[in-house]
Protein backbone atom coordinates (compact mmCIF):
# COMPACT_ATOMS: atom_id res chain seq x y z
CA UNK A 1 0.00 0.00 0.00
CA UNK A 2 2.90 2.27 0.74
CA UNK A 3 3.99 1.76 -2.80
CA UNK A 4 0.75 3.09 -4.20
CA UNK A 5 0.76 6.18 -2.02
CA UNK A 6 4.37 6.88 -2.84
CA UNK A 7 3.54 6.61 -6.53
CA UNK A 8 0.52 8.87 -6.26
CA UNK A 9 1.80 11.63 -4.03
CA UNK A 10 5.03 13.42 -4.76
CA UNK A 11 7.10 12.78 -1.65
CA UNK A 12 9.52 15.17 0.00
CA UNK A 13 12.27 14.36 -2.45
CA UNK A 14 10.71 13.82 -5.84
CA UNK A 15 12.52 13.63 -9.11
CA UNK A 16 11.74 15.75 -12.13
CA UNK A 17 8.92 14.91 -14.53
CA UNK A 18 11.44 14.29 -17.27
CA UNK A 19 13.09 11.60 -15.23
CA UNK A 20 9.71 10.05 -14.45
CA UNK A 21 8.88 9.81 -18.17
CA UNK A 22 12.32 8.41 -18.88
CA UNK A 23 11.95 5.88 -16.09
CA UNK A 24 8.64 4.53 -17.33
CA UNK A 25 9.91 4.20 -20.89
CA UNK A 26 13.11 2.49 -19.74
CA UNK A 27 11.29 0.25 -17.27
CA UNK A 28 9.02 -1.04 -20.01
CA UNK A 29 11.99 -1.73 -22.29
CA UNK A 30 13.94 -3.43 -19.50
CA UNK A 31 11.10 -5.66 -18.37
CA UNK A 32 10.13 -6.52 -21.94
CA UNK A 33 13.74 -7.44 -22.69
CA UNK A 34 13.97 -9.59 -19.58
CA UNK A 35 10.71 -11.39 -20.40
CA UNK A 36 11.88 -11.85 -23.97
CA UNK A 37 15.08 -13.43 -22.72
CA UNK A 38 13.04 -15.74 -20.52
CA UNK A 39 10.56 -16.76 -23.22
CA UNK A 40 12.62 -16.91 -26.45
CA UNK A 41 13.50 -20.47 -27.29
CA UNK A 42 16.62 -19.61 -29.27
CA UNK A 43 19.70 -18.61 -27.34
CA UNK A 44 20.62 -15.87 -29.84
CA UNK A 45 17.26 -14.15 -29.39
CA UNK A 46 17.66 -14.39 -25.62
CA UNK A 47 21.08 -12.77 -25.85
CA UNK A 48 19.77 -9.88 -27.94
CA UNK A 49 16.84 -9.31 -25.55
CA UNK A 50 19.26 -9.26 -22.63
CA UNK A 51 21.42 -6.71 -24.45
CA UNK A 52 18.37 -4.42 -24.77
CA UNK A 53 17.70 -4.77 -21.04
CA UNK A 54 21.30 -3.93 -20.22
CA UNK A 55 21.24 -0.83 -22.42
CA UNK A 56 18.07 0.36 -20.67
CA UNK A 57 19.75 -0.19 -17.31
CA UNK A 58 22.79 1.78 -18.47
CA UNK A 59 20.55 4.77 -19.18
CA UNK A 60 18.99 4.28 -15.71
CA UNK A 61 22.48 4.52 -14.19
CA UNK A 62 23.21 7.69 -16.13
CA UNK A 63 19.92 9.21 -14.99
CA UNK A 64 20.76 8.44 -11.38
CA UNK A 65 24.04 10.30 -11.35
CA UNK A 66 26.25 7.26 -11.91
CA UNK A 67 27.94 8.46 -15.09
CA UNK A 68 30.95 6.18 -14.77
CA UNK A 69 28.87 3.09 -14.12
CA UNK A 70 26.59 3.91 -17.05
CA UNK A 71 29.54 4.05 -19.40
CA UNK A 72 31.07 0.90 -17.89
CA UNK A 73 27.75 -0.89 -18.19
CA UNK A 74 27.63 -0.21 -21.93
CA UNK A 75 31.29 -0.99 -22.55
CA UNK A 76 31.65 -4.05 -20.32
CA UNK A 77 28.21 -5.62 -20.32
CA UNK A 78 26.75 -4.94 -23.75
CA UNK A 79 30.15 -4.62 -25.38
CA UNK A 80 32.22 -7.41 -23.89
CA UNK A 81 30.06 -9.83 -21.95
CA UNK A 82 27.17 -10.03 -24.40
CA UNK A 83 29.56 -10.44 -27.32
CA UNK A 84 31.26 -13.25 -25.40
CA UNK A 85 27.83 -14.83 -24.96
CA UNK A 86 27.14 -14.52 -28.66
CA UNK A 87 30.51 -16.05 -29.51
CA UNK A 88 29.78 -19.05 -27.31
CA UNK A 89 26.25 -19.36 -28.72
CA UNK A 90 27.73 -19.51 -32.22
CA UNK A 91 30.38 -21.99 -31.05
CA UNK A 92 28.03 -24.30 -29.21
CA UNK A 93 25.42 -24.39 -31.93
CA UNK A 94 23.22 -21.54 -32.95
CA UNK A 95 20.41 -23.80 -34.13
CA UNK A 96 19.96 -25.70 -30.88
CA UNK A 97 16.65 -24.91 -29.23
CA UNK A 98 15.60 -25.54 -25.70
CA UNK A 99 13.80 -28.82 -25.27
CA UNK A 100 10.14 -28.56 -24.37
CA UNK A 101 10.22 -31.92 -22.61
CA UNK A 102 10.10 -31.64 -18.83
CA UNK A 103 12.47 -33.95 -17.04
CA UNK A 104 10.92 -33.25 -13.66
CA UNK A 105 7.16 -33.29 -13.83
CA UNK A 106 5.46 -29.97 -13.17
CA UNK A 107 8.78 -28.24 -12.70
CA UNK A 108 7.96 -25.31 -14.94
CA UNK A 109 4.70 -24.52 -13.19
CA UNK A 110 6.33 -24.87 -9.79
CA UNK A 111 9.18 -22.59 -10.88
CA UNK A 112 6.75 -19.97 -12.17
CA UNK A 113 4.78 -20.09 -8.91
CA UNK A 114 7.99 -19.79 -6.90
CA UNK A 115 9.09 -16.85 -9.04
CA UNK A 116 5.82 -14.99 -8.59
CA UNK A 117 5.87 -15.62 -4.84
CA UNK A 118 9.46 -14.45 -4.59
CA UNK A 119 8.65 -11.32 -6.54
CA UNK A 120 5.68 -10.54 -4.29
CA UNK A 121 7.91 -10.96 -1.24
CA UNK A 122 10.61 -8.68 -2.64
CA UNK A 123 8.22 -5.97 -3.73
CA UNK A 124 6.29 -6.12 -0.46
CA UNK A 125 9.57 -5.74 1.39
CA UNK A 126 10.48 -2.64 -0.60
CA UNK A 127 6.98 -1.24 -0.19
CA UNK A 128 7.23 -1.54 3.58
CA UNK A 129 10.55 0.25 3.76
CA UNK A 130 10.59 3.94 4.57
CA UNK A 131 11.80 5.43 1.31
CA UNK A 132 9.89 8.71 1.27
CA UNK A 133 12.91 10.98 1.19
CA UNK A 134 16.18 10.72 -0.63
CA UNK A 135 19.40 12.63 -0.34
CA UNK A 136 20.55 12.73 -3.94
CA UNK A 137 24.10 12.68 -5.19
CA UNK A 138 24.59 16.39 -5.68
CA UNK A 139 27.10 16.81 -2.88
CA UNK A 140 28.78 13.42 -3.42
CA UNK A 141 29.23 14.13 -7.12
CA UNK A 142 30.36 17.71 -6.51
CA UNK A 143 33.98 16.96 -7.43
CA UNK A 144 32.99 14.75 -10.33
CA UNK A 145 31.55 11.25 -10.31
CA UNK A 146 34.70 9.57 -11.61
CA UNK A 147 36.94 11.46 -9.18
CA UNK A 148 34.70 10.57 -6.25
CA UNK A 149 34.66 6.88 -7.22
CA UNK A 150 38.43 6.89 -7.70
CA UNK A 151 38.95 8.42 -4.27
CA UNK A 152 36.87 5.68 -2.67
CA UNK A 153 38.33 2.80 -4.70
CA UNK A 154 41.94 3.75 -4.03
CA UNK A 155 41.52 4.54 -0.33
CA UNK A 156 38.75 2.72 1.45
CA UNK A 157 38.30 -0.13 -1.03
CA UNK A 158 41.88 -0.56 -2.17
CA UNK A 159 42.15 -4.06 -0.72
CA UNK A 160 39.03 -5.19 -2.55
CA UNK A 161 40.41 -3.60 -5.70
CA UNK A 162 43.66 -5.59 -5.44
CA UNK A 163 41.81 -8.82 -4.77
CA UNK A 164 39.74 -8.07 -7.87
CA UNK A 165 42.95 -7.96 -9.89
CA UNK A 166 43.89 -11.42 -8.60
CA UNK A 167 40.40 -12.67 -9.44
CA UNK A 168 40.62 -11.40 -13.01
CA UNK A 169 44.01 -13.04 -13.57
CA UNK A 170 42.69 -16.30 -12.15
CA UNK A 171 39.67 -16.12 -14.41
CA UNK A 172 41.81 -15.55 -17.50
CA UNK A 173 44.11 -18.45 -16.62
CA UNK A 174 41.11 -20.62 -15.79
CA UNK A 175 39.48 -19.94 -19.14
CA UNK A 176 42.70 -20.85 -20.93
CA UNK A 177 43.14 -24.05 -18.93
CA UNK A 178 39.52 -25.13 -19.42
CA UNK A 179 39.39 -24.59 -23.17
CA UNK A 180 42.94 -25.67 -24.04
CA UNK A 181 43.39 -28.99 -25.78
CA UNK A 182 46.67 -30.83 -26.10
CA UNK A 183 47.70 -31.78 -29.62
CA UNK A 184 47.59 -35.57 -29.72
CA UNK A 185 49.67 -36.01 -32.87
CA UNK A 186 52.35 -34.17 -34.77
CA UNK A 187 50.95 -32.04 -37.55
CA UNK A 188 51.94 -33.44 -40.95
CA UNK A 189 53.32 -31.16 -43.61
CA UNK A 190 51.93 -30.74 -47.10
CA UNK A 191 54.84 -32.67 -48.56
CA UNK A 192 54.25 -35.63 -46.27
CA UNK A 193 50.56 -35.65 -47.09
CA UNK A 194 51.31 -35.63 -50.84
CA UNK A 195 53.81 -38.48 -50.47
CA UNK A 196 51.29 -40.48 -48.51
CA UNK A 197 48.63 -39.98 -51.18
CA UNK A 198 50.97 -41.25 -53.91
CA UNK A 199 52.15 -44.18 -51.80
CA UNK A 200 48.64 -45.35 -50.92
CA UNK A 201 47.34 -44.86 -54.43
CA UNK A 202 44.66 -42.38 -53.35
CA UNK A 203 43.41 -39.58 -55.54
CA UNK A 204 46.41 -37.47 -56.48
CA UNK A 205 44.67 -34.84 -58.56
CA UNK A 206 42.34 -32.29 -57.03
CA UNK A 207 38.80 -33.49 -56.38
CA UNK A 208 36.15 -32.62 -58.98
CA UNK A 209 34.42 -29.31 -58.51
CA UNK A 210 30.71 -29.13 -57.64
CA UNK A 211 28.07 -29.04 -60.34
CA UNK A 212 27.27 -25.89 -62.31
CA UNK A 213 23.77 -25.83 -63.75
CA UNK A 214 21.33 -23.32 -65.05
CA UNK A 215 19.54 -23.06 -61.73
CA UNK A 216 22.07 -24.00 -59.07
CA UNK A 217 25.76 -23.38 -58.96
CA UNK A 218 26.13 -23.71 -55.20
CA UNK A 219 28.80 -25.87 -53.61
CA UNK A 220 26.21 -28.26 -52.23
CA UNK A 221 25.11 -29.41 -55.70
CA UNK A 222 27.03 -32.48 -56.83
CA UNK A 223 28.44 -32.68 -60.32
CA UNK A 224 26.95 -35.30 -62.61
CA UNK A 225 28.94 -38.14 -64.07
CA UNK A 226 28.50 -38.89 -67.78
CA UNK A 227 25.79 -41.40 -67.02
CA UNK A 228 23.78 -38.91 -64.99
CA UNK A 229 24.60 -40.15 -61.51
CA UNK A 230 25.91 -37.61 -58.99
CA UNK A 231 29.64 -37.58 -58.29
CA UNK A 232 29.80 -37.78 -54.51
CA UNK A 233 33.37 -36.55 -54.23
CA UNK A 234 32.52 -33.27 -55.95
CA UNK A 235 30.80 -32.06 -52.76
CA UNK A 236 32.74 -31.15 -49.63
CA UNK A 237 33.04 -33.99 -47.14
CA UNK A 238 31.68 -31.73 -44.40
CA UNK A 239 28.45 -31.21 -46.32
CA UNK A 240 28.25 -34.93 -47.01
CA UNK A 241 28.66 -35.75 -43.34
CA UNK A 242 25.88 -33.31 -42.46
CA UNK A 243 23.61 -34.74 -45.19
CA UNK A 244 23.33 -31.30 -46.72
CA UNK A 245 24.02 -32.36 -50.30
CA UNK A 246 21.34 -30.93 -52.55
CA UNK A 247 19.61 -33.40 -54.83
CA UNK A 248 20.11 -32.66 -58.51
CA UNK A 249 16.56 -33.66 -59.26
CA UNK A 250 15.26 -36.82 -60.82
CA UNK A 251 13.81 -34.88 -63.76
CA UNK A 252 17.20 -33.73 -64.98
CA UNK A 253 18.80 -37.09 -64.37
CA UNK A 254 15.96 -38.90 -66.11
CA UNK A 255 16.31 -36.55 -69.09
CA UNK A 256 20.00 -37.30 -69.34
CA UNK A 257 19.38 -41.03 -69.18
CA UNK A 258 16.75 -40.64 -71.91
CA UNK A 259 19.20 -38.79 -74.13
CA UNK A 260 21.80 -41.44 -73.51
CA UNK A 261 19.39 -44.21 -74.41
CA UNK A 262 18.28 -42.37 -77.53
CA UNK A 263 21.86 -41.89 -78.62
CA UNK A 264 22.67 -45.51 -77.99
CA UNK A 265 19.69 -46.56 -80.06
CA UNK A 266 20.58 -44.28 -82.92
CA UNK A 267 24.17 -45.44 -82.94
CA UNK A 268 23.04 -49.02 -82.66
CA UNK A 269 25.03 -49.60 -79.51
CA UNK A 270 22.77 -51.79 -77.47
CA UNK A 271 25.40 -53.01 -75.04
CA UNK A 272 26.90 -50.17 -73.04
CA UNK A 273 30.64 -50.07 -72.59
CA UNK A 274 31.41 -51.21 -69.09
CA UNK A 275 34.20 -49.37 -67.42
CA UNK A 276 35.82 -50.34 -64.19
CA UNK A 277 36.24 -48.21 -61.12
CA UNK A 278 33.18 -46.02 -61.58
CA UNK A 279 31.51 -47.42 -58.51
CA UNK A 280 33.98 -45.59 -56.36
CA UNK A 281 32.40 -42.27 -57.15
CA UNK A 282 28.90 -43.38 -57.93
CA UNK A 283 26.25 -43.12 -55.27
CA UNK A 284 23.57 -45.16 -56.99
CA UNK A 285 23.53 -47.40 -60.05
CA UNK A 286 22.83 -45.27 -63.11
CA UNK A 287 19.24 -45.17 -64.26
CA UNK A 288 18.47 -46.89 -67.53
CA UNK A 289 21.09 -48.38 -69.80
CA UNK A 290 24.21 -46.39 -69.02
CA UNK A 291 26.36 -45.48 -71.95
CA UNK A 292 29.11 -43.24 -70.62
CA UNK A 293 31.03 -43.38 -73.85
CA UNK A 294 28.16 -41.84 -75.78
CA UNK A 295 28.32 -38.39 -74.22
CA UNK A 296 29.98 -36.83 -77.23
CA UNK A 297 27.36 -38.43 -79.36
CA UNK A 298 24.65 -36.45 -77.63
CA UNK A 299 26.15 -33.16 -78.63
CA UNK A 300 27.21 -34.34 -82.02
CA UNK A 301 23.72 -35.30 -82.95
CA UNK A 302 22.28 -31.98 -82.01
CA UNK A 303 19.95 -33.35 -79.39
CA UNK A 304 20.18 -30.10 -77.48
CA UNK A 305 16.85 -30.11 -75.72
CA UNK A 306 18.53 -29.39 -72.44
CA UNK A 307 21.55 -27.26 -73.00
CA UNK A 308 22.36 -26.86 -69.37
CA UNK A 309 22.27 -30.55 -68.77
CA UNK A 310 24.48 -31.23 -71.71
CA UNK A 311 26.94 -28.60 -70.64
CA UNK A 312 27.08 -30.08 -67.21
CA UNK A 313 27.52 -33.56 -68.55
CA UNK A 314 30.32 -32.52 -70.83
CA UNK A 315 31.96 -30.45 -68.16
CA UNK A 316 31.91 -33.32 -65.76
CA UNK A 317 32.90 -36.03 -68.19
CA UNK A 318 36.57 -35.14 -67.83
CA UNK A 319 36.39 -35.04 -64.05
CA UNK A 320 34.70 -38.38 -64.04
CA UNK A 321 37.54 -39.75 -66.09
CA UNK A 322 40.03 -38.35 -63.62
CA UNK A 323 38.19 -40.18 -60.88
CA UNK A 324 38.57 -43.44 -62.64
CA UNK A 325 42.21 -43.02 -63.43
CA UNK A 326 43.14 -42.75 -59.80
CA UNK B 1 8.29 10.05 -8.97
CA UNK B 2 10.21 8.58 -6.09
CA UNK B 3 13.58 6.95 -6.82
CA UNK B 4 12.24 3.89 -4.98
CA UNK B 5 10.58 3.00 -8.28
CA UNK B 6 14.01 1.95 -9.49
CA UNK B 7 14.03 -0.53 -6.61
CA UNK B 8 10.73 -2.02 -7.82
CA UNK B 9 12.16 -2.33 -11.30
CA UNK B 10 15.23 -3.99 -9.86
CA UNK B 11 13.10 -6.44 -7.85
CA UNK B 12 11.07 -7.29 -10.94
CA UNK B 13 14.17 -7.93 -13.04
CA UNK B 14 15.71 -10.04 -10.29
CA UNK B 15 12.54 -12.11 -10.08
CA UNK B 16 12.49 -12.66 -13.84
CA UNK B 17 16.13 -13.73 -13.72
CA UNK B 18 15.54 -16.13 -10.84
CA UNK B 19 12.52 -17.67 -12.59
CA UNK B 20 14.62 -18.04 -15.72
CA UNK B 21 17.27 -20.00 -13.83
CA UNK B 22 14.55 -22.35 -12.63
CA UNK B 23 12.70 -22.67 -15.93
CA UNK B 24 15.28 -22.67 -18.71
CA UNK B 25 17.39 -25.73 -19.55
CA UNK B 26 20.01 -24.29 -21.88
CA UNK B 27 23.21 -23.63 -19.93
CA UNK B 28 23.97 -20.44 -21.87
CA UNK B 29 20.52 -19.00 -21.21
CA UNK B 30 20.92 -19.94 -17.55
CA UNK B 31 24.04 -17.82 -17.50
CA UNK B 32 22.18 -14.95 -19.11
CA UNK B 33 19.57 -15.17 -16.35
CA UNK B 34 22.32 -15.01 -13.73
CA UNK B 35 23.70 -11.94 -15.49
CA UNK B 36 20.27 -10.36 -15.36
CA UNK B 37 20.08 -10.98 -11.63
CA UNK B 38 23.50 -9.37 -11.15
CA UNK B 39 22.38 -6.39 -13.21
CA UNK B 40 19.23 -6.03 -11.12
CA UNK B 41 21.35 -6.05 -7.97
CA UNK B 42 23.56 -3.37 -9.52
CA UNK B 43 20.56 -1.19 -10.23
CA UNK B 44 19.47 -1.54 -6.59
CA UNK B 45 22.97 -0.61 -5.42
CA UNK B 46 23.08 2.49 -7.63
CA UNK B 47 19.64 3.52 -6.40
CA UNK B 48 20.66 3.05 -2.78
CA UNK B 49 23.75 5.12 -3.45
CA UNK B 50 21.47 7.91 -4.64
CA UNK B 51 19.04 7.51 -1.73
CA UNK B 52 21.83 7.76 0.82
CA UNK B 53 23.83 10.41 -0.96
CA UNK B 54 27.22 8.65 -0.97
CA UNK B 55 29.16 6.75 -3.59
CA UNK B 56 29.76 3.48 -1.73
CA UNK B 57 26.90 1.77 -3.52
CA UNK B 58 28.39 2.69 -6.88
CA UNK B 59 31.80 1.35 -5.86
CA UNK B 60 30.22 -1.96 -4.87
CA UNK B 61 28.25 -2.07 -8.13
CA UNK B 62 31.56 -1.56 -9.94
CA UNK B 63 33.09 -4.52 -8.11
CA UNK B 64 30.01 -6.58 -8.93
CA UNK B 65 30.57 -5.86 -12.61
CA UNK B 66 34.18 -7.02 -12.39
CA UNK B 67 33.19 -10.21 -10.61
CA UNK B 68 30.43 -10.79 -13.17
CA UNK B 69 32.95 -10.47 -15.99
CA UNK B 70 35.28 -13.00 -14.35
CA UNK B 71 32.37 -15.34 -13.66
CA UNK B 72 31.17 -15.19 -17.27
CA UNK B 73 34.63 -15.97 -18.62
CA UNK B 74 35.05 -19.08 -16.49
CA UNK B 75 31.42 -20.16 -16.82
CA UNK B 76 31.41 -19.97 -20.58
CA UNK B 77 34.71 -21.83 -20.72
CA UNK B 78 33.11 -24.60 -18.65
CA UNK B 79 30.10 -24.66 -20.99
CA UNK B 80 32.37 -24.95 -24.02
CA UNK B 81 34.40 -27.79 -22.51
CA UNK B 82 31.23 -29.63 -21.41
CA UNK B 83 29.83 -29.18 -24.90
CA UNK B 84 32.99 -30.68 -26.37
CA UNK B 85 32.72 -33.83 -24.32
CA UNK B 86 28.93 -34.27 -24.13
CA UNK B 87 27.87 -32.53 -27.38
CA UNK B 88 25.04 -30.75 -25.62
CA UNK B 89 24.53 -27.45 -23.83
CA UNK B 90 21.45 -28.61 -21.95
CA UNK B 91 21.77 -28.92 -18.20
CA UNK B 92 19.53 -31.99 -18.29
CA UNK B 93 22.12 -33.95 -20.25
CA UNK B 94 24.87 -33.40 -17.71
CA UNK B 95 23.89 -36.34 -15.51
CA UNK B 96 27.03 -38.46 -15.51
CA UNK B 97 27.02 -38.75 -11.72
CA UNK B 98 23.47 -40.09 -11.75
CA UNK B 99 24.02 -42.90 -14.22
Amino acid sequence: MNALTSLALPAAGATSTGEAVQFWVLAVIAVAGALGMLLCRKAVHSALCLAATMLALAVCYLAQGAAFLGAVQIVVYTGAIMMLFLFVVMLVGVSTEDSVKEVLKGQRVAAAVCGVGFGILLIAGIANANLRTFTGLKSANAGGNVQGLARLIFTQYVWAFEVTGALLITAAVGAMVLTHREATSVRRSQRELAEQRVRLGQQVTPLPSPGVYARHNAVDVPALLPDGSPAETSVSSTLRARNQVREVGTGLRGKIAELEAGTSDWLGRRTPVQRTGTDVVRAAPPPGPPAPGAVTGVNGNGVNGNGAANGAVNGKASSGDEEERS
Amino acid sequence: MNPANYLYLSALLFTIGASGVLIRRNAIVLFMCVELMLNAANLALVTFSRLHGNLDGQVIAFFTMVVAAAEVVVGLAIIVSVFRTRHSASVDDTNLMKQ
